[in-house]
């Protein structure tokens, strides 16, 4: 057995495999702009396999604009975007598709589908891309659905009628319905109750270990970027300022960065904050 | 060759190539020129059977183990694999599911692990799943909690079906025109109170709306309604021609044009290029809660979007009905005088003649209320858009659809009003 797997191996590494490098996703050099207004400037990012990647900036930074540069809902003037190992502009429609098929996609908004049920909605990529029985589809769907916390009888409603969390886990749960290698959430925690938001964190941590799924997570949630996030990047200005794990953060003296993640608002500013103030214990 | 291939892939190209095995892509840009070689071995479980699950008795025990891939592109062969193993009488009261063997396994695998140790414990064996390394049993304990309530199902009573479909039609229709009263009612009173405050009026909007349903419209409406009276002149002139007629042709494009054709043309136009607009503007407002937002703001949704759009239709659609008259008599007058041979002072002179103010009346009456149908049937059909897109396409559809079927029946009440009227 053991010299047939050598064999494989030794075979495909002569056909000339790319030496699998660690990024998952390569975004270099990027340049992205709307009219006049340049939001992405010379922007470059690389998310490695494995990872959960934090991605924090301003309202109106340009987050969401480089997630939906990189899955190609948004045009970019120059630059490279790479992933898995493939240059996403030179791909034929074959190889984009066989990449679509293994990335999730969590939108701001949830942009479920409006007329179809949340069922409908999370069999809808495994309809299109898996051949499996109605009955595994139905149970994989109501499975993914409570994964993400949601009750059974959610299944039936119509997009219209879920309440904001509702709608985020749903579009959650539509993300993850192909297991997918790569999962894009855009502020996924926002507008769920912090026990959700903990609940979903953990959800995200599980995934990661057990699938090994790679995360490139827009989020403003300090809490998940302290509890899931192996590394964090910065966006300001159109660019990447910092990227690191949470202590490099901390320990940054970037005025945005310490206003950010050591402002009132973050563990470490209340902290200070409760020790700085004595008595408010008692 | 390598000794002990199960499988090998040649492929002879210049081209790129991309293959994908076992859910990687694996690729190289440009092969060299002439032939190049790929030969993929396997492991005989890759290629020959997929990801199996060996049954083996150990005394009081039997052992399940699950070997391969368990992922979602064997799901067809793992579910009948699961059905065959679960239907296999066995004596063996303990079961245990070795999961050691597995070398990828995704939710859908893991999945179908998770049915077949229920299934096993239904039927009241003992069933554990072993093996689990660290990294896979969150993902195995999270689907244990799941999928715990039984599907229901939920069967009709048959044959009782087409009964209630008939009730919920019957009930549908009604609804329907209860609400076109309550708009008519509600538009009314926005109105009274435009006249009573008229600072409360939003006339730039109303210009607007007329501007897009009046001033836009013209062009097409000419053109139409231009060749509608030059046909009809044309099919008269045609068939009066047997019986020397033809002057009469005249009498006939002068009062249908004026009393119904030209109305019934603008109308049928303005449904479906302004109600349809009308019902889809309004949706997309209620879908984005933007009609809710007017509300919390204290804004009445009638007064602010619907009484313009109204007041905007019924000025547009008599004017267009004038212009669309007057370009329908120009094309049947074209149509006697090029094709008929008639001298235009001759038609104009048995025009004249033939009809009277009465029958220029008649039509341009009608046109304001049937302006008045079309737009609270749009607004109406907009307002009922739930949150999908399918229920905007559908309830568009249902505005032109009412509003025509609605302008003819009202045009039908006119002709038995003015008939008793003697005119
Ligand atoms: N389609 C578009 N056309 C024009 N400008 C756009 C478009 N999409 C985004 N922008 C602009 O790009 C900038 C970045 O937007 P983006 O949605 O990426 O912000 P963000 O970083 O995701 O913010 P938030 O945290 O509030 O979601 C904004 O100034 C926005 O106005
Ligand atoms: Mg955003």
């Amino acid at each position: 057995m053991d010299t047939t797997m050598a064999a494989t191996e030794m075979n495909i590494a002569a056909a000339g495999r790319v030496p699998a490098p660690k990024a998952i996703i390569s975004v270099s050099d990027v340049v992205v702009g709307f009219g006049e207004r340049v939001i992405l400037d010379h922007l470059s990012l690389d998310v490695m396999r494995g990872e959960i990647l934090g991605f924090v900036g301003g309202s109106g930074a340009g987050k969401s604009v480089l997630m939906r540069t990189i899955v190609g809902l948004v045009p970019k003037r120059e630059g490279r975007i790479t992933v898995l190992d493939v240059d996403l502009d030179a791909a034929t429609d074959e190889e984009r598709r066989a990449i679509e098929r293994r990335w999730g996609v969590l939108f701001q908004h949830g942009a479920l589908f409006s007329s179809l049920t949340v069922l409908q909605n999370v069999q809808f990529p495994m309809r299109e891309y898996l051949d499996i029985s109605p009955r595994l589809r139905d149970e994989i769907a109501m499975a993914k659905l409570e994964m993400v916390g949601l009750k059974a009888d959610v299944g039936d409603k119509y997009p219209a009628e879920l309440s904001g969390g509702m709608t985020k886990r749903v579009a959650l749960a539509r993300a993850l319905a192909l297991d997918p290698d790569i999962l894009f959430l855009d502020e996924p925690t926002s507008g769920l109750d912090p026990i959700g938001a903990g609940d979903f964190d953990e959800l995200i941590a599980t995934l990661q270990r057990t699938l090994g799924l790679t995360v490139f997570m827009v989020t403003h949630d300090l809490d998940s970027l302290h509890t899931v996030c192996d590394r964090i990047a910065v966006l300001a200005d159109g660019k990447v300022i910092a990227a690191g794990p949470m202590s490099v953060m901390l320990a940054s003296e970037h005025p945005w960065l310490k206003a950010y993640f050591r402002g009132k608002r973050s563990r470490a500013g209340r902290a200070s904050q409760e020790t700085g103030r004595p008595g408010a214990a008692s | 060759m390598v000794s002990g291939c199960d499988m090998a892939v040649e492929l002879s190209t210049d081209s790129e190539l991309m293959f994908k095995y076992d859910g990687t892509i694996w690729r190289r840009s440009r092969l060299p020129s002439g032939r190049a070689r790929i030969r993929i071995c396997t492991r005989g479980v890759f290629v020959s059977g997929g990801p199996e699950l060996k049954s083996a008795v150990d005394g009081e025990r039997l052992v399940l183990a699950a070997v391969g891939p368990w992922t979602a592109a064997h799901s067809d062969a793992l579910e009948r694999t699961i059905d065959e193993t679960v239907a296999t009488p066995a004596a063996a009261r303990k079961v245990e599911i070795d999961m050691s063997g597995i070398d990828r396994l995704d939710t859908f695998g893991a999945w179908l692990l998770e049915r077949l140790r229920r299934t096993l414990a239904s039927d009241g064996r003992e069933a554990v799943l072993v093996g689990v390394s660290d990294d896979r049993r969150g993902l195995i304990e999270d689907l244990q909690k799941v999928n715990l309530e039984p599907a229901e199902s939920n069967s009709h009573l048959l044959g009782l079906n087409w009964l209630a479909a008939i009730g919920a039609t019957m009930a549908e229709v009604t609804r329907s025109f209860l609400l076109l009263a309550q708009m008519l009612g509600e538009v009314s009173h926005a109105g009274v109170r435009a006249l009573i405050r008229p600072g409360s009026f939003r006339l730039t909007s109303t210009v607007h709306h007329l501007d897009r349903v009046g001033w836009r419209a013209v062009p097409i409406i000419l053109l139409i309604t231009f060749l509608i009276g030059a046909i009809i002149a044309q099919q008269g002139i045609f068939h009066f021609r047997r019986f020397g007629a033809e002057v009469y042709v005249v009498d006939m494009v002068g009062v249908l044009v004026l009393r119904e054709i030209g109305v019934l043309i603008v109308c049928i136009m303005v449904a479906g290029r302004s109600g349809s607009a009308y019902t889809a503007e309004l949706g997309a407002m209620k879908m984005r809660e933007e009609i809710d937002a007017l509300r919390t703001m204290g804004f009445d949704p009638v007064e602010v979007l619907i009484l313009p759009r109204i007041v905007a239709i019924v000025i547009a659609v008599p004017i267009l009905t004038f212009l669309g008259s007057m370009a329908a008599l120009y094309g049947g007058g074209l149509v006697c005088w090029l094709y008929g041979g008639m001298n235009p002072d001759i038609f104009l002179s048995r025009l004249k003649e033939s009809i009277s103010l009465n029958h220029f009346v008649v039509g341009m009456v009608k046109a304001p209320f049937m302006a008045m149908m079309i737009g609270i049937v749009a607004c109406v059909e907009g307002l009922q858009v739930k949150g999908s897109a399918d229920s905007l396409g559908s309830q568009t559809t249902a505005s032109v659809v009412k509003s025509i079927f609605l302008v003819i029946v009202l045009d039908g009440f006119f002709a038995i009003f003015f008939a008793s009227m003697g005119k």
